[in-house]
């Protein structure tokens, strides 16, 4: 009886044990930890040389193919440069960024005669492969958003260096009234 | 027949049942402090890095984006951690002889990642997705804190299930605009007095909370 007692109190214990396996740490690969499978000891891997992803037509497609533009297409552009561009080109692509003032070489500014006249597709390259000093961002801008960046800096250089010809009758009104107020202002003793 | 019970049996009854009484509460309520403490849930604490990264100084004094270097947090479930190439777009040029970045400049050479010791962490049998809630408009700094101003990472929040359920059961309040996921600072946001735009936008976007609460949402 005795045993009896002794082997089901046991059998209870162990069932009940069953249920303390660590879940908090289940033995799975973690996105970014280690992975002892593998000879160089990573969970992510990278593909195999060679190895065309499913998505890599589409991305050159998306690459070669200059988007049509749209407001849609500058919003990006300028979501993703002030993002990526921004700490060093400078939110108004004049090169005088952050990180330049805090020692890295200064970039050329974006409005310079030689860069107005560049081609769109220059930047998606510059993006692509680097640039000197600047290294290639090709890791973290998808292609699309490479055109949607060289876009933005289009308006950025726009915006800047528009000849005054180029304005609407009432903006060119307004540029000049601005411009001559701006005048009166600085303009000494009256 | 002799008495089983002396005359003092109905006094010490009374006071086990009391300190039996007296003993749950208390148990209950040092349990419920020591889980809600930071010694469980490890908020504020920080951890040893192989690399003295400062969030203070990148995001607050440099003003980098965090999609700089967590790039896959709007489009995965994981933030995901920059690649050693992130931190060269800069130090390449900036404290190339810092003794602080040797590992950094190590991890290049060799190929290996650098080793970061996690902060904020789910148990592995919850499901946690970034993408959704980027979507959504759920700022950083509502689940990690002002990351601006922490020289060395730590949780700002506890991360129990009783925490996301109290956002889940009504989610509205705490929605802004998609595209400021990732500032810091709302105080000017909420001095504006924009208080009805979070629900509005939760029943723009169809959330119902009702089915947010389901185990299966984040245990599968
Ligand atoms: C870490 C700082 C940094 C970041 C971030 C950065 N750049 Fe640059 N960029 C530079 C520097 C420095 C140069 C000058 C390189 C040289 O001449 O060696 C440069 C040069 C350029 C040039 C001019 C190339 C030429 O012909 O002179 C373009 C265009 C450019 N960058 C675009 C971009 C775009 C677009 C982004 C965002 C995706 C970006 N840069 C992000 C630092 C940066
Ligand atoms: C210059 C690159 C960089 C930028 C910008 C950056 N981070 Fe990080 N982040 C890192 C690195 C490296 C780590 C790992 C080291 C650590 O924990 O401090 C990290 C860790 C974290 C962690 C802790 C993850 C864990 O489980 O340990 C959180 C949360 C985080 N970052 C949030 C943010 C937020 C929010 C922002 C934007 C406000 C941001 N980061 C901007 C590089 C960056
Ligand atoms: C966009 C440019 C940029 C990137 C990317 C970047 N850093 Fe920095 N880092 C800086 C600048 C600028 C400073 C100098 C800060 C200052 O002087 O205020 C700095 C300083 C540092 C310092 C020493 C600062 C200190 O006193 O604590 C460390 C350590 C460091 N970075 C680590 C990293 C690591 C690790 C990464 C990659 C995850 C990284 N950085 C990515 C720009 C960058
Ligand atoms: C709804 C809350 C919430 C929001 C909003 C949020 N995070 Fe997280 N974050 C978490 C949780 C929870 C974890 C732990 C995930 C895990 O362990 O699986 C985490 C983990 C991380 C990590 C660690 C690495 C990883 O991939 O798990 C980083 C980095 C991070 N978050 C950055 C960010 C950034 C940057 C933003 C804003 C764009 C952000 N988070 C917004 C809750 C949030
Ligand atoms: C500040 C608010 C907030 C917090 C805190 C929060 N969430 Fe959420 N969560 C949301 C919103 C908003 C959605 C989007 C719901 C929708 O669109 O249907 C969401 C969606 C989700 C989804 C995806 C649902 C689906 O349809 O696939 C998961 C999983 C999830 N949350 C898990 C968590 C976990 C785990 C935590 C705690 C670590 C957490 N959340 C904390 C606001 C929050
Ligand atoms: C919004 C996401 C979310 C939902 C919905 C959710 N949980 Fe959880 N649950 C969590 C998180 C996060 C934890 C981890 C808590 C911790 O680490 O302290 C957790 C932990 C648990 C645990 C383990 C507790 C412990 O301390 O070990 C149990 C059991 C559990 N949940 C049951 C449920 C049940 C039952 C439901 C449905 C009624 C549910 N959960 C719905 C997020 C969720």
């Amino acid at each position: 009886m005795r045993y009896l007692l002794l082997l089901a109190l046991c059998a209870v214990l162990i069932i009940l044990l069953v249920g303390c396996d660590e879940m908090t740490h289940q033995p799975r690969y973690q996105a970014a930890g280690p992975g002892r499978l593998f000879p160089d000891g990573k969970a992510m891997q990278a593909p195999p040389a060679g190895a065309v992803a499913q998505d890599d037509p589409a991305r050159a497609a998306a690459l070669d193919r200059r988007p049509a533009m749209s407001a849609a297409l500058l919003a990006r552009g300028r979501q993703r440069y002030d993002i990526y561009c921004s700490p060093c080109h400078d939110v108004a692509g004049t090169g005088h960024g952050a990180v330049p003032a805090r020692g890295f070489p200064a970039p050329p500014s974006l409005h310079e005669p030689r860069l107005v006249q560049a081609p769109s597709r220059y930047f998606v390259e510059v993006i692509t492969s680097g640039h000197g000093v600047m290294y290639s961002y090709a890791d973290r801008v998808a292609p699309a958003d490479r055109w949607a960046i060289a876009a933005y800096i289009r308006a950025l250089q726009l915006r800047r260096d528009a000849p005054a010809d180029a304005l609407e009758a009432t903006d060119r009104a307004k540029l000049y009234g601005a411009k001559l107020g701006g005048a009166k202002l600085d303009g000494g003793p009256p | 027949m002799p008495q089983i019970f002396t005359a003092s049996a109905d006094t010490w009854l009374r006071a086990g049942v009391l300190l039996a009484a007296m003993g749950v509460l208390v148990t209950g309520l040092l349990w419920d402090g020591a889980i809600g403490s930071s010694y469980i849930t490890a908020v504020g604490w920080v951890r040893d890095q192989p690399v003295p990264f400062s969030h203070k100084h990148h995001v607050g004094d440099v003003g980098i984006d965090c999609r700089y270097c967590h790039t896959t947090v709007e489009t995965g479930p994981h933030a995901g951690f920059p690649a050693t190439h992130t931190c060269m777009t800069c130090h390449s040029q900036l404290w190339t002889s810092a003794p602080a970045l040797a590992p950094v400049r190590d991890s290049l050479a060799t190929g290996t990642p650098i080793r970061w010791q996690r902060v904020a962490r789910l148990p592995d049998y919850v499901y946690f997705n970034h993408s959704i809630h980027v979507a959504r408009g759920v700022p950083c700094v509502t689940c990690h804190g002002r990351v601006d101003q922490m020289p060395l990472m730590m949780r700002a929040q506890p991360f129990q299930m009783r925490w996301c359920l109290d956002c889940h059961r009504d989610p509205g309040p705490h929605l802004r605009p998609p595209d400021q996921v990732t500032r810091m600072d709302w105080r000017a946001w909420d001095r504006e007095g924009h208080a009805d735009y979070g629900p509005h936008q939760a029943a723009l976007l169809g959330i119902k909370p009702e089915r947010m609460t389901d185990c299966t949402l984040c245990h599968r």
